[in-house]
């Protein structure tokens, strides 16, 4: 009985400590959008937001922040398409081919998910410029792509690999073609695991930074995370509007925590070991 | 399998490595090819003579680099350890079933999806030295006691990897997860039914069982917090003095500030070994037949 009641106490504990760990300072810094201006730097902090949207206004007026999140969406939706695409095609390969062919590319494809971004950065940089690709979406869609690719393949050969091959042959005798076979039977069948590396793809287009900071150096075209980064005052810290800008940034994502944390955490465990 | 289908696999399998090898494998090989060059971006009519390993006897001699190499060190070790140590915790008690667990597993990821620019300004604002939480909650209103945590070398560094630790303990959470739900329930049971208590059961049973996982989410994680620099760009730009000058800002710096872009690349040289021998290691240690067997 006691050794029951001491088990739920620590559950508790242990969850309720985990949670505020998670999620309390997140909350006490996105407060400040809510905020006014004295409430954000007061002491004692004042908790309780007066939910005034004047750092929304002022963010979106004076430091364009709709011109950034544009910019991230359109780079971190075409990094998806692309990246999805050519993993769906890849993965596909990978599942089918012999096992030591699908082994050896498994492996390379691995081999360049290891990377630190600064081993490639110079040249990357280089080739962007003599293209005229510096400040232009292709130049962090391309990379990106490559990022994100062998997580993506990986995530996706797995799942494909669970198909049977017998699907594709009985599309083959009622005359389809082979590409017809993998369009218009695999990949349907596939959407949970197509789902599953879109959204990480996708967090990771949206979240990157390193890159992006050296690529686009022209505001216009800057992603959001560039944005919250260099986001400069005149004379003080613009907490009230990095707030703002960090709350419109980060909403997006924890709604798809919320909603798809199945299969976001099985996309992850693929990655390091067999899902 | 017949011939002509491989050649259809191989062809679909093409533009992906395409994509790889012009902005992974070639940009690496040019890396090294340039890491032998005198090259200054704002200064073409030098030509970017060859200079053979002129930029790495430079390197070994720059004391800057020797402390980012070492800062970096105790970034990874200390960051690391402290994930997995309380990913593991993390990882048992979600692995309990109990209401509300999935919401628990959500909660805990929120942190992992937030960009990583934005927590570095999150932190940033809690150890600010005038009204940050942080001060509040140790001093309260003795304003006159409060630390600027971002301006003393040791606190600076204290910060980022708290704000790492934060970050990515629930990705190794995940991990150590991923091991643990695979145990057969009916060994505890049979453990039970032999009068082991908690610990035994965790020393005998569970840990055995977790070290291959927790020996991948170690390593991804070193070779991952190696590439730290987002949190120290936007939290301490490297300072105070270069306490917190982790490698990746330290070869940004050189080759994107400073324009020496054939020094810079010595340094990412130096980086990419260090992650490949780390890399390798890993490999060995998980085994071939582990990777194998997830394919």
């Amino acid at each position: 009985m006691t050794r029951g009641w001491l088990k739920k106490t620590g559950l508790v504990l242990g969850v309720t400590i985990a949670v505020a760990f998670s999620l309390v300072p997140f909350l006490l810094f996105v407060s400040s959008a809510f905020k006014t201006q004295t409430q954000v730097t007061a002491i004692p902090p004042t908790l309780w937001p007066s939910f005034s949207i004047d750092f929304f206004r002022s963010a979106v007026v004076r430091y364009g922040i709709l011109g950034y999140l544009l910019n991230s969406v359109i780079v971190a939706g075409s990094t998806t398409l692309a990246t999805i695409f050519l993993a769906t095609l890849a993965g596909y390969a990978l599942a089918r081919l012999p096992r030591s062919w699908a082994y050896f590319s498994l492996l390379v494809i691995l081999a360049c998910a290891m990377f630190p971004q600064i081993a490639i950065v110079g040249p990357v940089w280089r080739f962007l410029r003599l293209m005229g690709w510096l400040n232009s979406y292709q130049g962090l869609v391309l990379p990106y792509v490559a990022l994100t690719l062998p997580l993506a393949v990986w995530i996706l050969a797995l799942f494909f690999r669970e198909m049977p091959a017998e699907l594709e042959a009985a599309a083959l005798v009622d005359g389809c073609s082979r590409i017809g076979a993998l369009v218009r039977v695999i990949v349907p069948l596939s959407a949970p695991g197509l789902f599953t590396a879109a959204i990480l793809t996708f967090i990771y287009a949206w979240n990157e930074f390193f890159l992006a900071l050296l690529i686009v150096t022209d505001p216009v075209r800057q992603t959001m995370p560039v944005g919250i980064a260099l986001f400069q005052g005149e004379h003080t810290v613009p907490w009230g509007e990095i707030a703002a800008a960090s709350f419109i940034t980060t909403a997006p994502l924890v709604v798809m925590v919320l909603l798809f944390q199945r299969r976001i955490v099985t996309g992850l465990s693929a990655g390091a070991i067999k899902g | 399998m017949i011939r002509a289908d491989r050649k259809f696999l191989l062809a679909l399998l093409a533009p992906a490595v395409l994509v790889l090898l012009v902005f992974i494998a070639a940009p690496i090989t040019q890396s090294i090819l340039l890491s032998f060059h005198r090259i200054i971006v704002g200064l073409p009519q030098l030509q970017n003579p060859f200079i053979g390993i002129e930029n790495y006897q430079e390197l070994l001699h720059d004391s800057v680099a020797r402390h980012s190499f070492w800062v970096t060190i105790v970034f990874v070790t200390i960051t690391t350890f402290s994930e997995l140590f309380t990913g593991l915790l993390l990882a048992l008690l979600i692995n309990h079933r109990f209401p509300g667990r999935g919401s628990l597993r959500a909660c805990v990821l929120v942190p992992w999806a937030i960009p990583t620019v934005v927590s570095a300004q999150m932190w940033r604002f809690l150890f600010n030295d005038s009204y940050g939480l942080i001060n509040y909650m140790l001093f309260g209103n003795e304003v006159s006691q409060y630390v600027a945590w971002l301006a003393k070398p040791g606190t600076a560094l204290f910060a980022i990897i708290l704000a790492d630790v934060w970050k990515t303990t629930s990705f190794a959470a995940l991990l150590i997860l991923a091991g643990l739900q695979i145990i057969p329930e009916e060994l505890y049971q049979a453990a039970r039914v032999d009068g082991a208590g908690v610990w035994r059961r965790f020393r005998h049973i569970t840990w055995p069982l977790i070290r291959p996982s927790l020996l991948v989410a170690l390593l991804f994680r070193t070779i991952d917090a190696f590439r730290v620099f987002d949190l120290a760009f936007v939290m301490t730009q490297g300072g105070p003095a270069d306490a917190t000058n982790v490698l990746q800002l330290y070869g940004y710096k050189k080759m994107f500030v400073e324009g020496w872009m054939g020094y810079g690349s010595a340094i990412s040289v130096g980086v990419f070994v260090i992650v490949l021998i780390l890399a390798v290691i890993y490999v060995r240690m998980v085994g071939r037949h582990l990777l194998e067997a997830s394919l």
